[in-house]
């Protein structure tokens, strides 16, 4: 398939992404916005959809949705409506969801990716804010559907793109950015397993250069960013093998089967619903000013993308080392600290990128669970820079009793721990002599030409001193005393 | 309510002795069907725990009053129903916000009201639990949809009782029940706890035998509340202070007294009635209002479409009536709503799906709301430039229970008073002229928005 993808066809994707928001209460009540609270807590009659109630907006929605706006350089709605959007289900307690149909708060605006083919620029068309809807259960109760309306009323962001995206890997990279960024902006915890953050792809296949777009389908049920990139691959041969078949592709919904890899038909186009949005009553237009925007603008935490800059262009970092410190906003942070206290930018991205990281994953937990603070990292470097400590024995010993007894300072642990260099050059004499005395005839050996013994006698130094004899100075000497 | 609170105070007469002199008024004449429920026992308890507050001298400037309140209003822990089968049952867990501040002010509330099904119409007789009879003649309708809250007014069942006003639902029937009626500036009353008509529309207000008791009642109820987003923070006045006499400009529309439904001894009583007040010295003027055939339809595509999606709650699901026929979630819903809702509602939902659907949206909704905009911008102009604007509040008086089968008649019937729900300004209406067989119909001052005290000052030294 990959090869008729690559020579006859082109497939044109674009997403619709549904952030849940972070926020204390709902979009519309003051219930609270918890996830994995008991089923059904957290709602009011407002919730519940029970006569007479009537929403409020929560202004901190409003907030979320300018940050991501600005970190996206959307144009911004200084008048906000919403609209009602009708349907009937079980999990939509007032029978219509309100979202912004006509006016969403921002437009336009773009996601910047790379891709193993370079750099890449996928174009928003909008954003808006809505309330999510309770959630229907149906495979806890053999005979009954559940319904669970702790969600329904949830605030979220939906992010919908252009149709720019070409591939799976594209897709995949588009939406590890958008969760980058909606986690840096911490306005959503973007998890997709969980479903706080959710997406669904509209997936058609033509020609390669063809002036039309084939037909549309959305897929669905995609719980992962890995998912999604799976499900459009599926997807995307699935249309090419019917379009070479000359068969008809369906306007449909389809869902993504994640243990087969596949997708199957779950509805048709032209079963959907006629949603008859109208704008809805019970709101005023919130209004947003220029000031306002000003204000979120100047408020704005680094993003990743001018993180990466900053680290690739000025730090002189690597594009690797700098992919792994942005890839979680806590990462970056603890790099941004760390870089407070010592100039060694390199190391301090190595130490991150190597013995740290290991370190979390192996006991799969985040970086604010990492047990040695910041200054405390920056410390360890600033002690193998000035030859303190030798790099090997930082990493072998001192770095794992520090995230032991992460209350002593690096340099007092390494005294207590006896691990200080020595550099002394009477007492690194002495050990010196003592290796040469230990092994008269290979010293004769070395004399006659086996050059390659020095490391002979480095070992049986370094056993000796434990480690701590510093290995520049050592290695001077024993060749001062050998060539003698 | 001023005689009654003094009265209380000489001791007289208990609260409680009031209260079951009421309650004895709306034994005597169930068969008007006005209210859905009485809360015999607790607006006794209630009558007893006031009276000891007036005792005490603590008690809020509503003590003595005995309210109604319409069947689509929230009072916690109490049945509320719209006067429709699919709410059977349902008991409101929570006070609808004006529910609270009146009994803040120690109103005791006797019972809840009937009406037509979700305030969808003008006569009363789209009530699941049957038509409300009209106190004044039994045989003629009480006007609707609040009739119920009329009719308990006019037949001395309670010194005052709550409507809601769309399209005229207070005003009408307190012109078929000579009573005054009041539907405030939309957003002067928190809408929390009502159950939703048409939302762009829907107002609470009061009935009562005298405006200055509608005032009081408006006062207390009136403010911004944080549960209701379209409330205004607007000032509340002291809506029931009299005012000194002054003379006013006043307007008519030329439009409604040639109107060809208008009752011609109506026409020429309120002719009339306006030569006395420019003999009192108002001065008043003949306006043209070239909207006054749109209103009606605009009314309707509008209320429609906002009752279509508002009522969309009631499907079976979470509480009030399902069908013993539901099985899967789709019957659920059809069989849950075709048998619960009555056939006004239905119609007006299907009207409102229609008008709301993708292809009609533009030739209908979209339209509609701009003749919105035309009336809106067109009488708020006019009451820029005068007081109030005059009108019979209905273009003849209580028809016969039964007598209006055509429901586009029946819409008609709302065609003087749906210019202020469009318009979102405050309009009474108040007992001013009789029909020829006595029976009453009203005088209807609107005002422009927030006008509320002016026009109830103006509305009292009317009053006989």
């Amino acid at each position: 398939m990959e090869h008729l993808l690559k020579g006859k066809y082109e497939a044109v994707i674009g997403l619709e992404v549904h952030a849940q928001l972070i926020t204390a209460s709902k979009a519309f009540s003051s219930d609270k916005n918890e996830y994995g609270s008991s089923p059904n807590s957290n709602v009011s009659e407002i919730s519940l959809g029970l006569p007479g109630t009537l929403p409020q907006f929560n202004g901190s929605v409003l907030g979320h949705a300018i940050k991501l706006g600005i970190a996206c350089g959307c144009e911004i709605r200084h008048e906000n409506r919403f609209d009602r959007k009708n349907y009937f289900y079980a999990d939509l307690p007032k029978g219509y969801q309100i979202t912004q149909d006509k006016g969403p708060i921002c437009t336009g605006g773009k996601i910047h990716l790379k891709t193993s083919l370079g750099e890449k620029v996928v174009n928003l068309t909008r954003i808006h804010m809505e309330e999510d809807s309770g959630k229907s259960i149906h495979d806890q109760d053999p005979y009954n559907s559940l319904v669970d309306l702790n969600r329904a009323g949830v605030p979220l962001l939906e992010i919908v793109s252009e149709p720019d995206i070409r591939t799976g890997e594209e897709a995949y990279q588009y939406l590890t950015e958008v969760r980058k960024l909606v986690r840096y902006l911490e306005i959503c915890d973007g998890n997709m397993e969980e479903g706080s953050m959710r997406c669904d792809a509209n997936i058609s296949v033509r020609l390669k250069d063809a002036p039309e777009y084939g037909r549309r389908v959305e897929v669905k049920n995609m719980n992962s960013i890995r998912n999604v990139q799976r499900a459009i691959e599926y997807e995307v041969g699935r249309h090419i093998e019917l379009i070479e078949k000359g068969e008809e592709i369906k306007r449909e919904t389809r869902s993504f089967d994640a243990i087969k890899g596949t997708t199957f038909g779950m509805r048709s186009k032209e079963m959907d619903n006629d949603y008859r949005f109208f704008p809805e009553p019970d709101l005023l237009p919130v209004l947003v000013n220029a000031e306002d925007i000003d204000r979120m603008k100047s408020r704005m935490p680094a993003l990743p993308n001018e993180l990466y800059a900053k680290y690739t262009k000025e730090l002189g970092l690597s594009e690797y080392d700098a992919g792994v410190i942005i890839d979680s906003k806590e990462i970056a942070l603890y790099f941004e600290d760390m870089i407070e206290h010592t100039k060694n930018y390199k190391a301090a991205a190595n130490w991150l990128s190597g013995d740290v990281k290991s370190h979390l994953n192996k006991y799969g937990i985040d970086i604010a669970h990492f047990p040695i603070r910041s200054k405390w990292m920056a410390e360890l470097i600033t002690m193998i820079d000035e030859d303190k400590i030798s790099y090997s024995l930082a990493a072998q010993k001192l770095f794992p009793a520090m995230i032991g007894e992460p209350k002593t300072s690096p340099f007092k642990l390494a005294v207590k721990l006896n691990l200080i260099q020595e550099s002394d050059e009477l007492a690194l004499m002495e050990l010196v002599d003592e290796a040469l005395a230990a092994f008269p005839e290979k010293v004769e050996e070395y004399k006659n030409g086996k050059k390659g013994l020095i490391g002979l006698f480095m070992g049986e130094i370094m056993k000796k001193s434990k480690g701590k004899a510093d290995p520049k100075k050592t290695n001077a000497l024993l060749q001062e005393k050998l060539e003698a | 309510m001023r005689e009654i609170r003094e009265a209380l105070l000489r001791e007289d007469y208990s609260l409680t002795d009031l209260v079951k002199h009421y309650q004895s008024k709306i034994a005597e004449r169930s068969h008007l069907a006005a209210f859905r429920e009485v809360f015999t026992d607790d607006s006794l308890e209630r009558a007893s725990e006031v009276q000891s507050k007036i005792k005490a001298g603590t008690a809020g400037k509503l003590a003595g009053m005995v309210l109604a309140i319409k069947d689509n209003i929230c009072y916690r822990d109490h049945e509320v129903g719209a006067a429709s089968k699919i709410l059977e049952g349902f008991i409101s867990p929570y006070h609808a916000t004006i529910v609270e501040r009146l009994l803040a002010e120690d109103v005791i509330i006797i019972g809840r009201t009937s009406c037509d099904e979700f305030a969808m119409g003008s006569s009363n007789e789209n009530s699941a639990y049957g038509p409300v009879l009209n106190p004044l003649d039994e045989a003629l309708v009480p006007g609707g949809s609040s009739g119920g809250s009329a009719a308990a007014v006019a037949a001395g069942m309670c010194l005052a009782s709550l409507g809601s006003d769309t399209g005229g639902s207070i005003r009408q029937p307190a012109s078929f029940c000579g009573l005054v009626g009041l539907k405030p500036t939309y957003g002067r009353v928190s809408r929390y706890g009502l159950l939703a008509y048409a939302s762009s529309m829907d107002q609470i207000g009061p009935f009562a035998s005298k405006s200055e008791d509608a005032a009081l009642l408006l006062e207390v109820m009136a403010g911004k509340d944080s549960k209701d987003n379209t409330s205004s923070n607007h000032r509340v006045d002291e809506y029931s202070e009299e005012g000194k006499a002054r003379t006013y400009e006043l307007a008519y529309y030329k439009e409604i007294v040639e109107h060809p439904g208008l009752d011609p001894q109506l026409k020429a009583d309120f002719l009339a009635q306006l030569e006395i007040l420019r003999s009192q010295g108002h001065k008043v003027e003949e306006l043209s209002f070239p909207y006054l055939n749109d209103l009606v339809p605009t009314y309707n595509v509008l209320s429609n479409a906002e009752a279509s999606s508002n009522l969309s709650r009631y499907d079976g699901i979470r509480y009030g009536y399902r069908s013993e026929n539901a099985g899967d979630i789709d019957t659920t819903y059809t069989k849950s709503r075709s048998e619960g809702f009555g056939p006004e509602v239905k119609r007006r939902i299907m009207l409102g799906t229609f008008v709301l659907s993708s292809g009609y949206y533009d030739a209908y909704y979209s339209k509609a709301q701009k003749v919105r905009r035309l009336i809106r911008d067109a009488t708020i102009n006019a009451l820029s430039d005068c007081d109030f604007i005059l009108s019979p509040t209905t273009p003849h008086s209580a028809f016969k229970i039964g007598d209006i089968q055509d429901p586009v008649q029946m819409y008609l019937e709302d065609i003087f008073t749906v210019q202020a729900n469009l318009a979102g300004v405050p309009s009474v209406s108040i007992p001013k002229f009789k029909s020829a067989s006595g029976m009453p119909i009203g005088l209807q001052i609107t005002a422009g928005p927030f006008e509320e005290k002016k026009m109830l000052q103006f509305a009292r030294s009317l009053e006989d």
